[in-house]
Order: structure tokens, then C-alpha cells, then sequence
């Protein structure tokens, strides 16, 4: 990924390539599959391993039956055949053409809307992707709209001291969220940002009022300028609750792309298959840990790689 | 998507009629449905594995009880074994003897501890208690700055010589603290440390660090009630790296099954003592393993209500009246007992509410008037025995004598007994159907607007013979349960 900016001087586009971290996904998603032993005949063992990672049943049983059909189909039955058409569907079916971030050196500015439960990383996210992008030559502002947990902002504020980019927090204690995004946005444009991120407070996905709050940011911030990415923050080691948070986040805030975060702990993160299967939301980026490099973009041969241990 | 378990289990037991003893194929079936309810609410394959297999040797052994169907009667036993490994070992926070009392929280980022520090400060001060909140949170950027922040709103004081972001010592925070508290006479000291991956072993050790310094009386494990599998990796981690006395289950109010609460406290065999239900600073309550067990299973409260159908019918009188409806010997002095044994099952507002799927329908009940059942049974109670057996009798002199007796009108009185007529026939219909529904309950009253959904296709004003139902007609409930299907609830 790179981020495209235009010179000053004679207008053409000069193209600014970040290097991104280099992150062995392949070591940090410990396999589980390495322990299971690929049999056409008892592929149940298969489906215990995708539930472990958190797949879900329905989605197990959809893809052990895929993996039958497929092998009687081509005649496979080795293990290692077994193992490389898994392979080859668990790629082909997270794969998408979608997953950069959708972001316009000629637009000014570029706005990312950060949306999830509480807990899940939305701050080290953001802190993690300006530094980023800033590094890439981006001129950023960042929106403090989670007025409401003890602190959030301050956090933010570091995360932006670290990053070298601009604060619009709010003026005052509890100001409305969506008035913050707003004056954030505003501060972009005035201040010619090519990118401005907003960050807001972690809502669960059955509070109403809260969920209404988030389209009211995103009404208020769509008066000055368009969002090009809803980032949705999701944490590796959620369950299948996963899939109603990006259900009811797209819902009222038009996920464009999913963030999943935690990917350096045990956890596998199966969910987010169902969740493009299901919503078709593309995986965008990763989050694995908690420095300010410790990120990337989500790779589905590597992710599919990392799960099956095999290392490339 | 699949429904709730409730909703499965209908359909597994469509067309089950037995009684008696359960066969291993009967267990089975409702076993496949509850394992697959347990995955989809998190539950650790593993533990799975192991629940189904003991509910299922409990199940084979168990005596049959007379009022239970089969599906209903597996279910219990799951809820059972549920509550037992939920609330098997629960108890009481801990306080030291000699004062202070030192609580330390560990868990994954993001589970929730500094907020959970701030709550359980408030419920300690509420207790009269004088609790002292410390900073050991000395990575996530800001950490300290939130606690101090929650400690004003709550009014509880903070001790943090340390401004963290990567600065700072946390075992030596934690040692100062305890001194500190022990000169100031703290009474209970809370630490609050930082996120940590179960396999990051650096910052594992400087939780346990954290600990030997300390020496707490309790080491409280504070997880995400949204975890998924992981949970039992999790788990064990701080169990083996830390050491852990009892388990927080936070976020609570999301829609999460929370079944990563079963997977912990099977895996550590340790209590879960406390469920943190919301960001305010009272959110917080003791664990309820019953409730937690009927969430994990998504059966709503139904449990509650197959246990109050069993108190309230008696299976001979239950029989006696399946028979005078097929015989079309159904009165309305029949109607009247049926009433009266419903109404001890308790208010039928609150019995809808019980069911699963309801949820729904809340604003409805609101309007649902229970004083329609006391106005019908006044009606039936001002006529004669003679009447009761045979409303064919009712002349317009006796309808007039009967309004006046009941305070109502002629008219109320008329409709009633065309209800009734239409409720007789539709329940004769369905006896004959014969409908493996809660034994004892029969199914003109136990289902109560089943029976129209068949009706109601030709007859659209026609209005139920029993209130309940009416009052469900008129206020345009849509009761969630399909036609007669023998749902294996009666419900």
C-alpha cells in the first residue's frame, strides 16, 4: 500500500511508498491445524479445528462438505492434496479485489469513521494507521469523538503526539460526539488534510440509543465531506457475537471495511469468514499488538497460510 | 441463520409423540441441537465435548417425569448440569483478616479491567469500605489518566506515582501501594494492571511479579463475555501464569450468548463472582448462574415456565378434560377450571414474557388487559350449574339476569357464549389431532393462539372463545410459534 501525493510544485503525482512492517502472520497465527491428520474419510476433525478457530458450525460444515465435494470431484485423497484444496478454498473464498483502503490523493479530505464495541482497539488502531500514513507523507487530523469513556481523548492525543498528527478533540467535558466529528472534519479541511480519522466511543451493538448516536456522527461528519472508509474494529478473539456487531454496525453506519485486531494472541480469528461470507464486508487491516508498527494489511494467503501452518 | 434453541428443538420434535422413557435416539436428537446451541454461544469445543457426553449418561439413567416430554426433559437436565458448573463453586469476595484486603485484576486488552476497577471501588465504598485504586497499567497510553479519572467519579482515591505510556514499574507501583495503604489504613487495595496476551510470557511474568509482591487475597480474572474459542487458551494462560481466585464476566449487557463463561469456569474449576453489565459505574452485580445458563442455552426463561406448568396441571384432571373435548362434552364450567389453572401458572403477561422470542412483542403485552379474564369469569360465574353444562339453555331472560349478575352487559354476555361455542369446536378438532404439547395442558388453553392461526384464515373477525387469545386478536399479537406442531414446549 502506498499513499499517492501530489507534488507541490508541478502538480504530477509523486508516489510515496511506506514500507509496511514486516510481520510473519504465519508465526503469529499459530496453527492448529498442524495436529489434525487430513482424511476424506473422517474429515470431523477438520470441522472441530475450524469450530476451534472460531469459524462457527454453520460455517465448518459448509466448508468440510466444500472440501468433500471438491475432492471426490478431482479425485484427491492424499493428505497433503487434502490440505492444498483447503487451501485453496479458504483463499479463494476471503479473497477479495476490495481490500485496500479506499483512500484519494485528490480528494481533500480523505475521512475514515473508526466504529466498534468497546474493547476492541479502536484507538491503537487509529494511532497505528496515522503514524502510518503520516510516515507516508499524509497530513493528518484526528477526531476525538469518544467523549465519553474516562480519558479516551487523552489517549488519542498520545497516540497523535506520537504520530505527528493534528487533535480536534472536544471543547468541552461530554460535548456531543457528533458535533466533535463534525469540528474535526471541518478543522481538515481548513487546515488541508489529506486524511482525517475519527475515532468514537465503544458501543455495544444492542444499545440502541448508542448505535443511533454513531449515524448521527455520520450524518454530521457527511455534511462537509464524503466518508471514504467506516472501519470497523473487531477483536481476533470475539466469538460469534462478531457477526451481529458487523451486522448492526453496517446497519447504521455502512461498514465499508473491517479491522481485526489482536491477531498476535491465541486466537484465530475464523469469524471474520462468515462475516464477508455472510456481509460481504472486506477484511482491510490487522492489528498485531500494541506498538506503533504493530500492524499490517490483511493478506488471505497469509492469513489462510498462518491457519494451516504452512509458512511460505 | 438458524433460530434459538427453543425454536430447533420444536422442529426435532415434530413428530415425537413418546412418553416414558427416553431412548439414546430421543437423547441424541435434542444432544445434537444443544451442542450445536452451545458452539454458536461460544462454548469451548472441548467443553462441549465433555457436557454433552455427561448430560447424556445422566440422561439415559434418569427417571422420566410424568410431566415432562422428552425434549423438555433433556433440556432440564442440560440447564442442570449448566448451573452446576456455572454456580458450582460460587461464592463471596474475599476479605483478608487483617485489613488491607488486596484485589488484583488481570485479563486480556480490551476485557475491560480499568473500567471494572472503577465499578467494584464504588460497590466496596458502598459497602463501607475504604478502597484504594492503583495504577499498574503502565503500557496502553492514557491508562493511568482513566483511572484517575474514574477514581474522582467515583470518589475513590488513586494511587499512581507513576505516568505510564511504557514509563514506570508496575510490580514496584504495586509493592508502594500496598505500604501505602497500610500507613493511610486502606481497607482494600485494587490494582488494576495492564492487557496482556495469555501468550506473551514477558508481560505473564510481570503479572506474576505483580502478584509476589503483593500477595492478594483475591486475583481476579476479568474476561469478555464476547470471547469466542480462545477462551479456554485464555483461560488457562493466567491460570498457569498467574494464578487466579475468581472470574469477572464483563459487557454483559451486549447480546453476547456468552458461553465463554461455561468454558472458564469448567477449565479452571474457579467461581465467577461478578457480571459487569454496562459503562456506568453501578453496573456491576453479583453472577447469576441460573440466568447465565438459560443465556447461554437462548431458551429465555422457558425453563421457568416448563417447571411452573409441571406445579400447576395435574396430569388424571388434564386427561379427564382431553377426553370431554373430543367428546364434545366441553362446558363452560370446563372453561372456567381451565382458566383458573392457568392463572396459577401466573400472570400471562409475565408468562409471554417468559418465552423466548417475546421480547418482541413487549409493547404489545402492554396493552394485553389481564382484567378480560376476570370479567369472563365473572360472566361464567353468575350463571347457573345448569347453565354452565349446557349454555344451550340461555334464553334472552337468563342472558339479561346473568349481565346483571356480573356487572357486565347482554352484549358481553352474548359474545362470550359464541366464543365459547367456536373455542369448543376448534378445540375438539385439536384434541382429535391428539398434540404431544406440556402433558396436562390441553392445547385450546395451553397453546393459546395456536388453534386460531387455522381458523382465522376464513374467519377473520371470528373472536377467540378464550380472553387470552381474544386480547391477543385484538391487540394484534402474533404469537412466534407455528400452528400445531407439537412444539415440544406446548408453547
Amino acid at each position: 500500500m502506498f499513499w499517492r501525493k501530489k507534488s507541490k510544485e508541478d502538480g504530477s503525482p509523486q508516489v510515496q511508498e511506506v514500507e509496511l512492517p514486516k510481520r510473519n502472520l504465519t508465526k503469529s497465527i499459530k496453527s492448529i491445524f498442524s495436529r489434525i491428520k487430513f482424511d476424506l474419510e473422517d474429515l470431523g476433525s477438520l470441522e472441530d479445528v475450524l469450530i476451534q478457530a472460531d469459524f462457527g458450525v454453520d460455517a465448518a460444515e459448509e466448508i468440510v462438505q466444500e472440501l468433500t465435494s471438491i475432492a471426490k470431484k478431482q479425485g484427491l485423497s492424499t493428505e497433503a492434496d487434502l490440505k492444498n484444496a483447503l487451501k485453496d478454498l479458504l483463499i479463494a473464498k476471503i479473497s477479495r479485489t476490495d481490500s485496500a483502503l479506499n483512500l484519494d490523493s485528490d480528494q481533500s479530505p480523505n475521512v475514515i469513521l473508526v466504529v466498534g464495541v468497546n474493547g476492541a482497539g479502536k484507538t491503537t488502531t487509529i494511532g497505528k494507521l496515522a503514524h502510518y500514513l503520516v510516515s507516508g507523507g499524509a497530513k493528518l487530523t484526528l477526531g476525538a469523538a469518544d467523549t465519553f469513556r474516562a480519558a479516551a481523548v487523552e489517549q488519542l492525543a498520545t497516540w497523535a503526539t506520537r504520530s505527528n498528527a493534528e487533535l480536534v478533540g472536544p471543547r468541552t467535558e461530554g460535548q456531543d460526539p457528533a458535533a466533535v466529528a463534525y469540528e474535526a472534519v471541518e478543522a481538515g479541511i481548513s487546515n488541508q488534510s489529506d486524511i482525517v480519522i475519527i475515532d468514537t466511543a465503544g458501543r455495544l451493538q444492542n444499545k440502541q440509543g448508542l448505535m443511533d448516536e454513531l449515524g448521527k456522527i455520520r450524518r454530521s461528519i457527511e455534511k462537509q465531506a464524503p466518508i471514504n472508509e467506516v472501519l470497523l474494529v473487531l477483536d481476533a478473539t470475539t466469538g460469534q457475537n462478531a457477526l451481529s456487531q458487523a451486522k448492526a454496525f453496517t446497519e447504521v453506519s455502512n461498514v465499508t471495511g473491517i479491522v481485526l485486531t489482536k491477531l498476535d494472541g491465541s486466537a484465530k480469528g475464523g469469524i471474520v469468514y462468515a462475516i464477508q461470507q455472510q456481509l460481504d464486508i472486506p477484511v482491510k487491516l490487522i492489528g498485531v499488538g500494541e506498538g506503533i508498527d504493530d500492524f499490517g494489511f490483511f493478506e488471505p494467503s497469509e492469513f489462510v497460510l498462518g491457519l494451516l501452518g504452512e509458512s511460505e | 441463520m438458524f433460530g434459538n434453541l427453543s425454536d430447533r428443538l420444536v422442529e426435532t420434535f415434530k413428530n415425537l409423540r413418546s412418553k416414558g422413557k427416553l431412548t439414546a435416539s430421543d437423547i441424541d436428537a435434542t444432544l445434537r441441537e444443544i451442542r450445536r446451541a452451545l458452539l454458536e454461544a461460544d462454548v469451548a469445543l472441548e467443553v462441549v465435548k465433555n457436557f454433552i457426553a455427561a448430560v447424556r449418561e445422566r440422561a439415559l439413567g434418569d427417571e422420566v417425569s410424568k410431566a415432562l416430554n422428552p425434549a423438555q426433559q433433556v433440556v432440564q437436565i442440560v440447564q442442570e448440569e449448566l448451573v452446576t458448573i456455572l454456580g458450582g463453586s460460587q461464592r463471596q469476595l474475599q476479605f483478608a483478616k487483617n485489613p488491607p484486603t488486596v484485589i488484583m485484576l488481570a485479563g486480556l486488552q480490551g476485557s475491560g479491567k480499568t473500567t471494572l476497577a472503577g465499578k467494584l471501588a464504588k460497590w466496596l465504598k458502598d459497602q463501607n469500605q475504604t478502597p484504594l485504586l492503583v495504577a499498574c497499567d503502565l503500557q496502553r497510553p492514557n491508562a493511568v489518566n482513566q483511572l484517575q479519572v474514574i477514581g474522582e467519579r467515583v470518589g475513590v482515591p488513586v494511587f499512581a506515582p507513576e505516568e505510564g505510556n511504557g514509563k514506570g514499574n508496575p510490580v514496584a507501583v504495586a509493592k508502594d501501594a500496598i505500604k501505602f495503604a497500610k500507613q493511610k489504613q486502606y481497607s482494600v487495595v485494587l490494582i488494576d494492571t495492564a492487557g496482556r496476551l495469555g501468550i506473551d510470557e514477558e508481560m505473564m511474568q510481570q503479572a506474576k511479579d505483580i502478584r509476589k509482591a503483593t500477595e492478594p487475597d483475591e486475583v481476579l480474572f476479568v474476561i469478555d463475555s464476547m470471547i469466542g474459542q480462545d477462551a479456554v487458551n485464555v483461560a488457562k494462560a493466567f491460570e498457569d501464569g498467574v494464578g487466579i481466585d475468581g472470574v469477572v464476566l464483563t459487557k454483559l449487557d451486549g447480546d453476547a450468548r456468552g458461553g465463554a463463561a461455561l468454558s472458564v469456569a469448567q477449565v479452571t474449576g474457579k467461581p465467577i463472582i461478578f457480571a459487569s453489565t454496562g459503562e456506568g459505574v453501578d453496573a456491576f452485580e453479583p453472577f447469576y448462574p441460573d440466568r447465565m445458563a438459560s443465556r447461554i442455552l437462548d431458551m429465555g426463561d422457558i425453563l421457568t415456565l416448563i417447571e411452573q406448568a409441571q406445579k400447576s396441571f395435574d396430569e388424571a384432571e388434564a386427561k379427564a378434560m382431553a377426553e370431554k373435548m373430543a367428546k364434545d362434552a366441553f362446558t363452560l364450567e370446563d372453561f372456567l377450571e381451565q382458566m383458573q389453572q392457568l392463572r396459577k401458572m401466573g400472570s400471562l403477561k409475565s408468562m409471554l414474557g417468559m418465552m423466548p422470542g417475546a421480547g418482541k412483542l413487549k409493547s404489545q403485552l402492554e396493552n394485553f388487559d389481564e382484567k378480560e379474564i376476570d370479567r369472563t369469569e365473572a360472566i361464567i360465574l353468575s350463571m347457573t350449574p345448569k347453565e354452565r353444562k349446557d349454555p344451550k339453555i340461555l334464553n334472552g331472560s337468563r342472558r339479561l339476569r346473568i349481565a346483571k349478575g356480573s356487572g357486565m352487559t347482554v352484549t358481553d354476555v352474548n359474545g362470550l357464549v359464541n366464543r365459547f361455542e367456536q373455542a369448543a369446536k376448534i378445540m375438539k378438532t385439536m384434541a382429535k389431532g391428539g398434540n404431544p404439547g406440556i402433558p396436562g395442558m390441553p392445547q385450546g388453553m395451553g397453546a393459546m393462539p395456536r388453534p386460531q392461526a387455522k381458523k382465522d384464515k376464513n374467519k377473520k373477525k371470528a373472536k377467540s372463545g378464550n380472553p387470552a387469545k381474544r386480547a391477543a386478536e385484538i391487540s394484534g399479537i402474533q404469537l412466534p410459534k407455528d400452528e400445531g406442531s407439537g412444539s415440544a414446549f406446548g408453547l
